[in-house]
């Protein structure tokens, strides 16, 4: 059947338009805004081009470096802590027990809560008078700890919430990879004498190795877009203890006015999640060409 | 493979000590919306109070609710709606036609899909202030359509090229129009994907905080912004705050209880055959 070369257009044309005006080019757009330096409430036409001295004055600045390092021993943190315990539980609970969809559904739960409610909730389980974190560690005769006041234990906090946030993640999406190992190769292995530890480590393991990629791409990557809970939980502090770069951006741009340098770190922010998220397609890409599932 | 009593025994309790781990913050945000201050300050561990509905009259009886709740309301709503209907068409665009800028097209949504909406805030507040779209709900809807959009056609793509396409040729030879071919071959096909899509969206521009926060005012405020509002230099309204967010929480609750399943098919999609 012929078409006129314009009807995929009429198709993907105005998605990708929409794209473009409100993503595409913002993005574009925060790569030049790095080069001015603007104040917020001032018309555009009083920016003033400043050159690469935004992005001198961004990797010079101390602040910058010490924001990037909290984000990545973040994204490391929780990322290594929820990959291996996903995974853990994964490979012990999974199998066809009765009302697993009953726990499934629970363990979405909090994927599907705004992020600034989950925050608050954290805040509010932390708090260093009132919060039941410190009443549980109470009976067990601990004493209070002032978890959001001091920057080891804040950092603590941020780890652990979104621990409880994102490991029912990579656990759904190594149940499900499990369940698409073909059950004859598991026979075959129970046939042949395997105990339980040889059948995951040397058939399951590896026949889900694409899942556990994709998944701790797809967790690295969200771990440095994380901004919500953070800004409700912490704010950043104590000092800059918690202040990750979705945060520091924030506030240079919307704190402290800076828009030009809030766009120049923006860069790298953009840097390290295109190179991963690269990464994520190279390795699985749902729209390749010509893929017939 | 049977298993002896005691292992599924014993899985039954982890799950359920998971199910806890997963619930219990979520259950403490209810119960301490139905606190008064007072006890809310209590340092002992109260499981047995008498609820309260105080807070919720507070943040109900504060005038603007109202106002909040249509904005988020209307932002959500219509937001999922143009993002299911333009991702439906790009999808099925991509998926059968072969045309030139396809795979640059491609590329560059799926690498869209993972902006960190931080690095979006800074030049969106910029050129939507330009453009006169700031502190409009158009401009929160046009930006939320094209933060979904990405994953959208991502989904959807996968469900269409699992829909045959003899059965709709066999529809075109029978007589039946592109969109009648649409309506009535693709679409029925597609209705999970659909279910999962519109329920991610959803929850995005219904939950959504910070481009929220910097892209309206006090008459286009949808509800986190306002929530966030309790939190002050003095401290947290806690009352008030965790009945408003619980409010938030109710629709994706819903969503979750009933569509679990097709929640569970969008977070696996791309990387899990099922």
């Amino acid at each position: 059947m012929r078409r006129p070369p314009w009807v995929p257009l009429l198709y993907v044309g105005p998605a990708a338009v929409v794209m473009a005006v409100a993503c595409l080019y913002p993005v574009i757009s925060a790569l030049q805004l790095g080069f001015y330096d603007w104040s917020m409430g001032t018309p555009w036409e009083e920016a003033r081009w400043v050159g690469m001295e935004a992005f001198v004055a961004s990797f010079r600045d101390p602040a910058v470096w010490r924001s990037l390092v909290t984000t990545l021993m973040f994204a490391a943190v929780c990322v290594a802590a929820e990959m291996v315990l996903g995974i853990a539980l994964a490979l012990a609970l999974e199998g066809n027990l009765r009302g697993m969809s009953v726990f499934r559904t629970l363990f979405i739960l909090p994927m599907m809560i705004a992020p600034i409610a989950v925050g608050l909730t954290w805040r509010y389980l932390f708090d260093a008078q009132f919060g039941l974190i410190n009443a549980l560690l109470g009976l067990v005769g601990h004493d209070a700890v002032a978890w959001l006041a001091q920057e080891n234990t804040a950092f603590a906090a941020i780890v652990i919430a979104d621990i409880w946030q994102w490991t029912p993640f990579v656990f759904i999406m190594m149940i499900a990879g499990l369940s698409n190992v073909d059950t004859a190769v598991l026979e075959a292995a129970r046939i042949d004498g395997a105990t339980w530890w040889q059948t995951t480590r040397r058939v399951k393991l590896p026949m889900v190795m694409h899942v556990i990629a994709i998944t701790l791409l797809m967790r690295l990557i969200d771990a440095f877009r994380v901004l919500e809970v953070i800004y409700v939980l912490t704010f950043g502090g104590p000092g800059d203890s918690t202040e990750i770069l979705s945060l520091h951006i924030y506030k240079t741009a919307f704190i402290g006015q800076r828009l030009g340098n809030a766009a120049a770190i923006s860069v790298l922010l953009l840097v390290v999640v295109a190179a991963l998220s690269w990464a994520a397609l190279r390795l699985s890409n749902p729209l390749k060409e010509g893929e017939r599932a | 493979m049977r298993r002896p009593a005691a292992t599924v025994a014993l899985h039954y309790a982890a799950l359920i000590v998971l199910g806890l781990v997963c619930v219990t913050p979520i259950a403490v945000m209810f119960a301490t919306s139905l606190k008064l201050q007072v006890q809310i300050f209590s340092t002992t561990l109260d499981f047995l109070f008498t609820p309260t509905l105080q807070n919720y009259r507070d943040v109900l009886g504060e005038g603007s609710f109202a106002r909040y709740l249509s904005n988020s309301l209307i932002v959500g709503v219509v937001s999922t709606l143009i993002t299911l209907l333009l991702g439906t068409m790009a999808a099925y665009g991509l998926a059968r036609f072969r045309f030139r800028g396809r795979t640059t097209l491609a590329y560059t949504t799926l690498l869209l899909r993972t902006v960190p909406l931080a690095v979006l805030a800074v030049p969106v507040f910029m050129l939507w202030s330009r453009a006169g779209l700031i502190n409009s709900l158009p401009g929160l809807v046009l930006l939320y359509v094209a933060v979904n959009l990405p994953f959208t056609i991502w989904l959807l793509y996968g469900f269409i090229l699992q829909v045959p396409v003899e059965m709709e040729e066999a529809a075109a030879i029978d007589g039946c129009g592109p969109l009648q071919v649409f309506w009535r071959v693709v679409l029925p096909l597609i209705k999970p994907g659909l279910a999962a899509a519109a329920i991610f969206t959803f929850r995005i521009a219904w939950n959504e905080f910070i481009l929220a926060l910097v892209l309206t005012d006090r008459s286009t405020r949808t509800l986190p912004v306002a929530a966030s509002l309790y939190i002050t230099d003095i401290g947290v309204d806690w009352g008030k705050i965790m009945a408003l967010g619980s409010l938030i929480a109710i629709p994706p609750l819903i969503f979750t209880f009933i569509a679990a399943r097709q929640i569970i098919t969008g977070l696996t999609a791309g990387a899990v055959k099922g």
